[in-house]
């Protein structure tokens, strides 16, 4: 059921579109929450693969974001790094369901067995 | 007993059919299983609405006064008759029991079925404020609800429709030709953001507010409010109060699935169907907006159509179409605002993977956006010319391989298909006439711009520059660029370079053109200016950010999403994540009082280092986003304010103890340094700022590697500019000299000001000034009789609407969304310790 396969983060409306909000997670690593300008949410692990900036402060721009630190651009979409850098974002499956956010809760909290 | 036998033995056996729900998706599928098996079911609809089926989705010409209601009808009686399908309208199911295979009405009519199928579509979503059950609060879904808003437009007055989406806008546009004033309330800050990007959008609102309506968008409802038992106005969670004759609500819809849940039916968002359309009973189907198939819910009636033939392929196992099964829809959306053309379709959620062709043309107010992957058309947007939305939409639909139209796709079927030679752009430019006119803006012929390349502009910016095509939207930059070719072949030279990837405009163009223009609004700029791209880059939206805000002092509002994170957050990111704070420390002088409040502050928040920085501040390290608010509550509390030593913007005036303790001191070194960041804290400029004020010309305040620096004389002060200690060192060139303290400040706040609404985004005052030379420096500040004080004026007032400390209203509470979680996780088992 619901309540236990996917966790419930709240209303979208805490996302500002084009702004990213952060769930940290004991025991593992923190996930970024975006909206983008056209109203799509994303979530992925809030880490960029070159050195570990927090991806949820960048500029968020069409479904990518550009990292605060050395600006290497991350697909919200499969967590791809863009442009002429390699590298990959774990990505959370995220569902928005009556205006309310919910993750895969075993991606979520199953993170850190690995 | 024995009549309904003997009726019975009459006629072969049939199977009984009921049909909850007489809208367009039950009378549709009935209408799939007649065609295929008239004999098979006797049928029993059930409506809820005490009439015969119509086209719902042409509720909104019906408000608008365009079409009558029985010019909408689908099912006449007359249908039903024919058929020998019994309609039971105004008497809803109340419930279904499946062990005893009936449904019962609320009138308490209890019927059999064999088959049962469920089309009970989709009900408004009604968000849960107060106020929601007062009189005149309206969905939009049935012909009641016209009724009801119709009644309210006789009597005129103002409408609010809250809900900026398709049914929304289609209701504000009904009530706004039916003469009411019209108010749309819009969560999001884009207008049908499920279906428009950004730049669409945004041209939908500026039409729909020249058309007279309100639209607010970002605007979050707190309260419908009610005045003798009537609503009365709806307020708005930051204060606002708009009044309000009748409250349309068309915030969203939510599949029915109450009936099917009673029932036991197995539903998550929908009643879950596989691709026959039959539910977790294998007696029981639905079909419609009520469904979830393959997770997917529709809110559109385009694909009722293809569940429909699924659902009777399955009912009477004959297949007309050979189909296997429904296999889900792509969908597409027109707006039915009559003058209005908006077209989506797909999935257009941009950059990453995808790759967009973006197209523009201001004059005609059109946007095009096609986004593409591997070769096929995977979403596309179109405002203002929707013609092609069809080809597009099929060429979508059939996945098909766009690499050989390419080049001219984005400007539709006829000049994509046209052949080979208007399909190259060259050689389509290359056939037209030479009195052909190349740019509207400015009236320049293509025999023109050929002579102003032959005469010896080689670049697009040379051909701008001398005869001004393409220099005023640009829309004409393609046409330019292949005359360059054509006419030079290899010889073409890269002009200066644009802004970014996304504009062929450079920094200057666009600077002068948003004066020019008066575009006060970062999608207006993108659509005036031809962006590509549907919302820019990291790049150019921190600049065009700026821009405006120089432009537009007082009147732009700053956009905190295209700010970099230190601006937004108003402090320095560092490797970890963690930030920095500097408190503002005037001139570089502190006392105990602040020196307590921050020694203070490194204990209570753990901070890990303090430093004291080249600046002459003190440098606060490891503070986390989430403490960032009580860490500058804590220092405004001891008078401190933000020291902007994270911006774009003025850092600090370093300064000597001068005259006043100095036995070398020729001025007020510190005085002056304090006045100079009284001055000009807090303005926002193209990069950083730094200042500086030596007291002589030991000059220990290394004034002369600062972007403004004062060295003091006995005579008076020395003025220096465009000095830098970074990875290039430069050493300041004197502006000039002058013999009081006033003129000082007075010429600092007049070459800032320059500065500001000169140099490029990005572009320190040492690189700016080797560009544009010490001499023009001078001649726009000293040539004119009175320009320094127009500079320093315009200074001053830009500064009355920035001199305003960030921290503080972060501190009392202001955008908390920037430094809270959303939650923390906590693994099942574990406790905080």
């Amino acid at each position: 059921m619901m309540e236990a396969t996917w966790l419930d983060l709240g209303p979208i409306t805490q996302i500002e579109p084009g702004m990213a909000a952060t769930l940290p997670v004991i025991g593992g690593d923190e996930i970024a929450v975006f909206h983008t300008m056209r109203g799509e949410f994303y979530a992925l692990v809030n880490k960029c693969p070159h050195r570990q900036g927090p991806l949820s402060q960048g500029i968020v721009h069409g479904d990518s974001v550009t990292c605060p630190l050395h600006n290497w651009r991350i697909s919200l979409k499969s967590g791809q790094v863009l442009g002429d850098d390699e590298g990959c974002v774990p990505t959370i499956p995220l569902k928005i369901d009556c205006g309310r956010i919910y993750l895969l809760r075993e991606s979520v909290v199953g993170q850190k067995a690995a | 007993m024995n009549a309904p036998a003997t009726f019975d033995s009459a006629r072969p056996a049939r199977e009984k059919l009921v049909v909850i729900g007489n809208g367009m998706a039950g009378c549709r599928a009935v209408e799939e299983i007649l065609e295929r098996d008239r004999e098979r079911f006797d049928v029993v609809i059930f409506g809820a609405e005490p009439r015969v089926n119509y086209n719902r989705i042409m509720l909104s010409p019906v408000l608008a006064g365009e079409k009558t209601f029985d010019e909408i009808v689908l099912n006449t009686a007359e249908w039903y008759t024919e058929n020998a399908i019994e309609l039971i309208a105004g008497d809803p199911v109340d419930h279904i029991d499946r062990e005893r295979k009936t449904v019962v009405s609320r009138s308490g009519r209890v019927e059999p079925y064999d088959k049962l199928l469920i089309a009970t579509g989709s009900d408004p979503f009604i968000i849960p404020v107060p106020g929601r059950d007062l009189p005149g609060v309206v969905t939009f879904r049935d012909l009641d609800d016209v009724d009801k808003m119709l009644a309210a437009a006789d009597l005129g007055g103002n409408a609010v429709v809250i809900g900026g989406g398709l049914l929304g806008l289609e209701a504000a546009h009904g009530l706004s030709l039916r003469g009411m004033n019209v108010t749309v309330i819009h969560l999001m800050p884009t207008l049908m953001e499920r279906q428009l990007d950004e730049a669409a959008g945004w041209l939908l609102k500026q039409e729909l507010e020249r058309r007279g309506q309100t639209i607010l968008t970002g605007a979050d409802t707190e309260e419908i409010v009610g005045k003798d038992g009537h609503v009365d106005a709806v307020r708005l969670k930051d204060g606002r109060e708009i009044p309000a004759d009748i409250v349309v609500m068309a915030v969203g819809i939510r599949p029915a699935t109450r009936l099917a849940k009673t029932g036991g039916l197995e539903c998550e968002r929908g009643i879950l169907v596989d691709d026959h359309m039959v539910t977790s009973d294998p007696d029981v189907v639905a079909v419609g907006e009520c469904v979830q198939h393959r997770g997917q819910c529709y809110g559109l009636v385009a694909p009722l159509w293809e569940m429909c033939r699924a659902l009777a392929d399955h009912l009477t196992e004959r297949k007309l179409d050979g189909s296997g099964g429904y296999q889900g829809s792509v969908t597409s959306t027109k707006l039915k605002v009559s003058g209005i053309d908006v077209f989506s379709a797909g999935d257009f959620s941009g950059g990453g993977e995808g790759e967009d062709i973006v197209m523009r043309d201001a004059a005609r107010g059109v946007y095009k956006r096609l986004v593409l992957k591997e070769n096929r058309i995977v979403g596309a947007v179109l405002y203002g010319d929707t013609a092609d939305g069809n080809w597009y939409f099929d060429l979508l639909r059939k996945e098909e391989d766009i690499s050989d139209m390419r080049e001219g796709l984005i400007f539709g079927q006829a000049f994509a298909l046209g052949g080979g030679a208007l399909a190259d752009s060259n050689a389509a430019v290359a056939a037209l006439s030479d009195d052909a006119e190349i740019c509207g803006c400015n009236g320049v012929s293509k025999g023109k711009v050929v002579d102003t390349i032959l005469a010896g502009a080689c670049s697009l910016d040379a051909v701008r520059s001398q005869c001004k095509a393409s220099a005023s939207c640009g829309s004409c930059t393609g046409l330019v660029e292949s005359l360059l070719a054509l006419t030079l072949g290899d010889e073409v030279q890269a002009g200066a370079s644009t802004m970014c990837k996304c504009t062929s405009f450079g920094h200057d163009d666009v600077r002068r053109l948003i004066l020019e223009k008066e575009l006060k609004a970062i999608p207006q700029v993108m659509q005036e200016l031809h962006w590509t791209t549907p919302d820019g880059c990291a790049s150019c939206r921190p600049a065009l950010n700026y821009y405006l805000l120089c432009a537009w002092p007082g009147e732009y509002e700053d956009d905190q999403k295209s700010r970099f994170v230190n601006e937004r957050l108003h402090a320095n990111i560092q490797k970890d994540g963690t930030y920095s704070v500097v408190p503002r420390m005037w001139g570089g002088i502190t006392n105990p009082r602040e020196l307590r409040a921050i020694a203070d502050v490194v204990e209570k928040f753990d901070a890990r280092m303090v430093k004291v920085t080249g600046g002459q501040r003190l440098d606060i390290f490891g503070i986390r986003k989430e403490d960032l608010p009580a860490v500058w509550a804590d220092l405004n509390a001891a008078g401190m304010v933000s020291g902007h030593a994270y911006g774009k913007s003025l850092r600090t005036v370093k300064t000597c103890v001068g005259s006043e303790w100095c036995r070398f001191g020729t001025q007020d070194s510190t005085g002056l340094g304090v006045k100079l960041e009284q001055m000009s804290w807090g303005s926002w400029m193209p990069h950083k700022f730094k200042m500086a004020v030596s007291g002589c010309p030991r000059n220990c305040a290394e004034a002369t590697i600062k972007d403004f620096g004062v060295v003091c004389v006995d005579s008076g002060y020395e003025l220096h500019i465009g000095g830098n200690g970074g990875i290039k060192v430069r050493a300041t060139d004197l502006l000039c000299k002058v013999a009081t303290e006033e003129e000082a400040l007075e010429t600092c706040a007049a070459f800032i000001q320059l500065y500001r609404e000169d140099a490029h985004y990005l572009e320190r005052t040492a690189p700016w000034l080797e560009r544009k030379g010490l001499e023009w420096i001078k001649a726009q500040m000293f040539d004119g009789l009175d320009a320094v004080r127009q500079l320093a004026a315009r200074f001053r007032h830009s500064q009355k609407f920035m001199q305003d400390d960030p921290w503080a209203k972060r501190a009392a509470g202001e955008r908390r969304d920037l430094h809270s979680h959303l939650a923390t996780v906590v693994p099942a088992g574990m406790e905080y310790a």
